[in-house]
């Protein structure tokens, strides 16, 4: 019933080509995230399903019905803006219920909605006010609210939680996440913030440059990256990926040839390995320490493998001694093998 | 401590006189001079001033001249100010969206605005010009009689206030258009999301926060209303029979026709008087409706 479906969808300004042939499904119920750098056409995508812009070619389904020629008000699309949109000259009450005095739902009907709202997102006390004497936190608070008022069954959020702290943010992640749960509603949510994708998302688009590079759960986006740019837009901090050469059993690490090797590798390709996935141990790759950053539960240590410069998580606090030696080792489960030239995994 | 203090006070005043010394000067000073000049008779060689009190204001309310440039002058601002505004508003509006070649569009509006009121005036003769104006041709051409637009006392007023609108909408468009820009595109998108038709955004959205720049843009005009009289030099001197005189132009004559400085001083005060009457009365009534932030 609000399955959001998008068919060879792209979108061009003049010569600038936005997006580049973009198709998915937004299953119903689902909390889809659009995740990618910043140009790489997020926002470009949810305008063209909230109809704000019109789509160069493709189609774009809503609950299965073509929507591609529709008005923005006909698709029935409740919308968060990054900037909250909000009415700066009507009080938090008057936003919310903008909509529904636009469709002229009967006045008894407007105030039992906007109280059952203002409830759920906790902003009871607060209907009086004007946009511009209220937090940030909460002024997305009534963005969120006027967006759920509608009773639309499909949200589109725009990077809405941007210009929040990093305490607040975290709070609004789980509440968003879990009113889209009670509500039933499918989300499509743009950011370009791995960690809130990785957190609140069901299914996770990654683009890049106007086209999805990889769609999945952020677990297979995780343990299976389908090319080095995933690899490294994914986990924090990012993968390392290192450069193989030619050996006598297979490919070898570059700069450090005498050590490991993988069967049916060479030169062309590279391996990627998480930070997380390395441990120091008596065996390995020998490799001189360089520094380390603590975090706090874990320190962030970057360390030299003959010529190649690799980042490894390690737990608690990590003292770096200059010139220290160690030698590094992980499993071959947690070894990933790209093509060096198309970026491209290469399955074992 | 208290030297310090002493030494601070003097630099802000050092840094606050040159402003200071040219508005009493040319602002002030004139000003003061005027109102004890309306309590002197106009001095003359043989005959010193004399200070009469409120003689002259007495003469004023007895000035059969006076009430009907009086009446006039509401007449003039009640027909262009509202006018005005909302051609404004509506050309700013429509030179907001994106149409083909808006640059260029935005600019026809302005012009008006950049030519002098003299030049203007004489433009608009030649609407007016009776028989061979290009109005009375036009009214020719549907079978009418030629009419001298500015020779009739009931359409000369008329014809002022709309040269008036003509030049002063496309000035008050570009506050307008000023203001429409820095309205964040995403309001209108929340809207259209919402279902709001064109129309219902611009009435509860667009005009409402229109509003700190309507009540710059009102000041102004009402202001102008009092002020702009040049066009009278060319077209009417007043005429006929003072049917389109205006406060300032009446001022204009006492003094420098008439020669009778105490009386136009006496005008000018009222001139004033009804001037901060209006701009502090907009501003308190006005102030507290629209400043929503
Ligand atoms: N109105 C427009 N006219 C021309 N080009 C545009 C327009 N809007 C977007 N673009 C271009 O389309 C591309 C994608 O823009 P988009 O806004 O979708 O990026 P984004 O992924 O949302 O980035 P960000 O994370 O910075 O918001 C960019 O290269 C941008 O320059
Ligand atoms: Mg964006």
């Amino acid at each position: 019933m609000s399955t959001i479906e998008l068919k060879a969808v792209k979108k061009s300004w003049g010569n600038t080509l936005a997006l580049k042939d973009v198709s998915f499904i937004a299953p119903e119920g689902d909390f889809l995230v659009l995740l990618g750098p910043s140009g790489c056409g997020k926002s470009t995508t949810l305008r063209l399903i909230a109809g704000l812009e019109t789509v160069t070619a493709g189609r774009i389904l809503i609950a299965g019905e073509d929507v591609t020629a529709k008005s923005p008000s006909e698709r029935h699309i409740s919308m968060v803006f990054q900037s909250y949109a909000l009415f700066p000259h009507l009080n938090v009450a008057e936003n919310i219920a903008f909509g529904l005095k636009v469709r002229k739902v009967p006045v008894d009907e407007r105030k039992t909605r906007l109280g059952r709202v203002a409830e759920l997102v906790g902003l009871a006390g607060l209907m009086d006010r004007k946009p511009a004497q209220l937090s940030g936190g909460q002024r997305q608070r009534v963005a969120l609210a006027r967006a759920i008022v509608a009773e639309n069954h499909i949200c589109l959020m725009d990077e809405p939680l941007s210009n929040l702290d990093a305490q607040l943010r975290h709070e609004m992640r789980v509440e968003i996440r879990d009113l889209q749960k009670r509500l039933g509603m499918t989300v499509v949510y743009v950011t370009h913030d791995q960690t809130e994708a990785m957190s609140m998302a069901d299914k996770v688009i990654l683009m890049r440059d106007g086209k999805i590079e990889q769609e999945g759960t952020p677990d297979e986006l995780y343990s299976t990256p389908a090319t080095t740019f995933v690899a490294r837009f994914i986990g924090n901090p990012p993968m390392n990926v290192l450069t193989l050469t030619d050996g006598p059993d297979g490919g070898v690490l570059e700069g450090a040839e005498s050590y490991l090797s993988w069967k049916q590798c060479g030169a062309g390709q590279v391996i990627g390995v998480r930070p997380e996935d390395i441990d120091v141990s008596e065996t390995g790759v020998p490799a001189e320490l360089i520094s380390a950053d603590y975090l706090g539960a874990d320190s962030i240590v970057t360390a030299r493998m003959g010529s190649q410069s690799v980042v490894v998580r390690m737990p608690g606090r990590f003292q770096v001694r200059d010139g220290e030696r160690v030698n590094l080792k992980w499993s071959n489960e947690a070894t990933h093998i790209f093509d060096a030239k198309t970026g491209h995994r290469v399955e074992p | 401590m208290p030297s310090q203090n002493v030494r601070v006070h003097v630099y802000g005043w050092l840094l606050l006189m040159p402003a200071a010394i040219l508005l009493i000067a040319f602002t002030h000073f004139p000003t003061v001079a005027t109102l004890v000049q309306s309590l002197f008779t106009t001095g003359t060689a043989t005959r010193p001033a004399a200070f009469v009190g409120a003689e002259n204001y007495q003469i004023m309310l007895e000035d059969d001249v006076f009430w009907q440039v009086v009446q006039n002058n509401i007449w003039y601002a009640v027909g262009t100010i509202p006018v005005s505004i909302a051609i404004a508003i509506l050309m700013a509006v429509w030179v907001n969206a994106r149409l083909p070649a808006r640059g260029l569009v935005r600019m026809a509006y302005f012009t008006p605005t950049v030519l002098p009121m003299i030049a203007v005036a004489n433009i608009w003769l030649f609407f007016y010009t009776p028989d061979i104006g290009l109005i009375d041709q036009v009214v020719s051409l549907f079978g009418g009689g030629s009419h001298n637009w500015l020779g009739d006392p009931d359409t000369v007023l008329g014809c002022i206030i709309v040269i008036t609108i003509w030049k002063e909408a496309g000035f008050f468009m570009i506050f307008y258009l000023a203001a429409l820009q820095s309205l964040p595109p995403e309001l209108e998108e929340a809207a259209h999301l919402e279902g709001a038709s064109r129309w219902y955004y611009f009435r509860r959205v667009t005009f409402p926060l229109l509003m700190p720049t309507t009540l710059f843009v009102l000041i102004n005009a009402v202001i102008n209303s009092f002020k702009l009289v040049d066009q009278l030099f060319i077209l009417t001197k007043g005429g006929p029979d003072n049917a389109s005189s205006l406060l300032l132009y009446y001022i204009y004559e006492v003094a420098f026709s008439f020669f009778d400085e105490a009386y136009a001083a006496t005008l000018t005060v009222v001139l004033l008087a009804v001037l901060a009457v209006i701009s502090v009365g907009q501003f308190l009534l006005l102030d507290k409706r629209i400043h929503y932030r």
